[in-house]
């Protein structure tokens, strides 16, 4: 995998981009937000603090996901009336992007679906078919935009409220849909264990082994 | 270290914090994870999302109004993962005017996530969250989840009493949730919502005891009071097997019955027909011819066919081995009556008796009979049969029967401890769906009615 380098138009640090696909990264020493237009960066903006993460996950983490390896190379988190979650962005061995959702420490990996009819709106309990799949609206959250983290295969940044809808199914088969564009966009995956990932590079925390 | 990002700022590390409410020293055992935490001092419920720990609620209670069985910090291992018990809550019903409660304990894993354990009267269940929704019947009686038919059992509205610790979620006392129970021994499947969305958890019965073991707690887990609502039936997941080796074990005993019948020689060795004539008076005792008893010890059948017409003879036998002079003393009557009264014809007895003599060795053996009879009665014929090696069919009969007694009361053993557990349930009784339990509880059920009615 070649790795395009650049500088960071705000502070002149070296930003290097570990996936070709990255439209997005953040400046490790400024904060910068930076958007990549060809060859050169673009700053759209600058990330506040984040909050402390308590996820195991961090960028860097490695893992496999059906006999795929992947790495985590970006995050976007979201903050609701219940704490915060982290959508980890992924890619794999073979070039795709994916994300781990670590809600609570809960997991899910899904993967963005093109070409699905979407409901402007949903109500709990209705049902969706989506690749002969039946999904069934389970949770509706009101959730705003916190801040950004590594790569990202889009441009993902200044959101304010967003609302989110998950989706679960008699399998462990799990679909998100993301209304924070128009139109929203569709991201389905499944329900995992964290062991069954076998995730390395993780974080440790005082007093687990 | 990853070229991609900053480094993390740190390990996450348990966070110490004090009360906003009353200045006691706090601790946050989930790290982030936490949404609520609940002082154990002041009973102020915190915002744990909130840097400042905005107090979302009071609530009244003594310190040791409700201490968990499980301290609060405790660690221990479920299903191989190491877990600490950081919540706490007390959950109660209202049930034709009577409280019940159970205990609800947090357990937190940093990597894992969260799993829960529930407690009631000594009962434990070990809980987590479902990632898949179960499929739930058109009248909601039965919902199936990974091929498993699950039975409903209750539906209660149940009040948060008490809390302490850490929660994953918003919890307050005096909040409510229905929450719906589906069996499958020993697992439950339950819904809870407390509006629109619905959680649904699986729970699987767990021992006292191994949670006493792994959480290493003082003394003994208390014992469980009655029957659960998952419990396992000590007896219900044995039944069938047992039913399935009694079956293997008759079908052995009825070929081994067969090869009975048809290696066991049931040789007539004597027969001979004798006429006592009552009037003689004077000692009757006679012996017969020598017979020979050949091969193996084994079973001996004398058969007295007698003349008795509305009377009777009485025999005193003795087999007698003439080498060893040992002897089988035995006594037989004959007798037969019969007749005609208001009921019409009657009778009793009959004119022939069998006897069989278990385990005579072989050898040569002669018969002592003695009879006595109505003296007036005069001359009686009888015929005296002797069978060596006769399969033995109430021999069979009785093992078989050996054989069903335990798989029996195993199957009875079994049917009142679902009796116990559905008289608990929304129904009071257990559910009637074709099974052979079902089936043979309501026939018990239908006698009991008619035993009531009476």
């Amino acid at each position: 995998m070649t790795q395009p380098t650049a500088n960071c138009p705000n502070c002149g640090a070296k930003v290097v981009f570990r996936w070709s696909g990255s439209v997005q990264t953040v400046c490790e020493f400024c904060k910068s937000i930076l958007i990549r237009t060809d060859l050169n960066l673009e700053k759209v903006g600058k990330v506040a603090d984040l909050p402390p993460s308590s996820s195991p996950v961090q960028l860097g983490a490695e893992g496999i996901f059906r006999k795929r390896s992947f790495v985590v190379m970006g995050r976007i988190i979201y903050e609701y009336d219940q704490g915060n979650w982290n959508e980890w962005h992924f890619v794999t061995n073979d070039g795709a992007s994916g994300w781990l959702s670590d809600a609570q420490l809960n997991y899910a990996v899904t993967f963005a679906a093109q070409g699905q009819t979407l409901p402007r709106e949903c109500k709990i309990g209705q049902q969706y078919t989506w690749n002969g799949q039946a999904y069934v609206v389970s949770t509706i959250t009101k959730a705003h935009y916190c801040g950004v983290e590594g790569e990202l295969p889009f441009q993902y940044w200044d959101k304010s409220d967003v609302v989110f809808v998950d989706l679960m199914s008699q399998s462990e088969k799990f679909a998100t849909i993301d209304y924070s564009e128009d139109p929203p966009l569709l991201f389905l995956g499944e329900s995992v264990e964290f062991e069954d990932l076998k995730l390395k590079n993780l974080r440790s925390f005082e007093g687990w082994s | 270290m990853s070229t991609s990002g900053p480094a993390p700022a740190g390990a996450p590390q348990v966070k110490s914090l004090n009360c906003p409410g009353c200045g006691a020293t706090l601790t946050v055992r989930s790290f982030g994870n936490a949404v609520t935490v609940i002082c154990e001092s002041c009973h102020s419920v915190l915002d744990a999302q909130d840097p400042a720990l905005r107090i979302l609620q009071q609530f009244h209670a003594s310190t040791d109004e409700d201490p968990p069985l499980i301290p609060l910090g405790s660690r221990g291992s479920i299903r191989g993962v190491l877990y600490e018990a950081i919540g706490f809550q007390r959950r109660t019903i209202q049930v034709e005017g009577i409280s019940y409660s159970w205990h609800e304990y947090v357990l937190f894993n940093p990597t894992k996530g969260f799993r829960y354990l529930t407690e009631y009267d000594g009962h434990w269940n070990d809980v987590s969250i479902l990632r898949a929704l179960p499929e739930l019947s058109a009248g909601g009686a039965t919902l199936k989840y990974l091929g498993e038919t699950y039975r409903h059992f209750q539906t209660v509205d149940a009040a948060t009493a008490f809390v302490l610790g850490e929660f994953p979620w918003q919890i307050r006392v005096g909040e409510i949730a229905r929450v719906s129970d589906f069996i499958s021994p020993p697992r439950v499947i339950s819904s809870e919502g407390s509006g629109e969305e619905v959680t649904w958890s699986i729970g699987e019965y767990i021992a006292g005891r191994d949670i006493w073991k792994t959480f290493k707690l003082q003394g003994e887990a208390p014992a469980p009071i009655g029957v659960y609502e998952n419990q396992p039936s000590p007896m219900s997941s044995n039944v069938k097997k047992v039913w399935a080796l009694t079956g293997v074990f008759l079908i052995a005993l009825l070929a081994v019955a067969v090869g009975a019948y048809w290696m066991e020689s049931d040789e007539q060795v004597f027969e001979q027909t004798f006429e006592f004539n009552t009037g003689a008076g004077g000692e009757g005792s006679f012996v017969t011819d020598v017979f020979q008893l050949k091969g193996r010890t084994s079973d001996v059948e004398l058969t007295t066919n007698a003349s008795v017409d509305n009377d009777w003879i009485y025999l005193n036998y003795a087999l007698i081995d003439q080498d060893t002079g040992h002897a089988y003393d035995f006594g037989r009557e004959v007798s037969y009556y019969h007749g005609y009264d208001s009921d019409g014809s009657w009778s009793e007895g009959g004119t022939t008796n069998t006897v069989t003599i278990p385990s005579v060795p072989p050898g040569n053996y002669y018969l002592r009979i003695e009879p006595e009879s109505d003296p007036n009665r005069g001359l009686v014929r009888y015929a005296v049969t002797v069978k060596r090696d006769v399969p033995q069919a109430s021999f069979f009969g009785l093992a078989a029967l050996a054989l069903l007694l335990p798989a029996g009361l195993m199957t009875w053993r079994s049917l009142n401890f679902e009796h116990l557990r559905w008289a608990e349930s929304d129904y009071g009784s257990a559910p009637s769906d074709g099974s052979l339990l079902s089936t043979v509880e309501s026939i018990t059920d239908t006698f009991k009615g008619s035993e009531d009615g009476e």
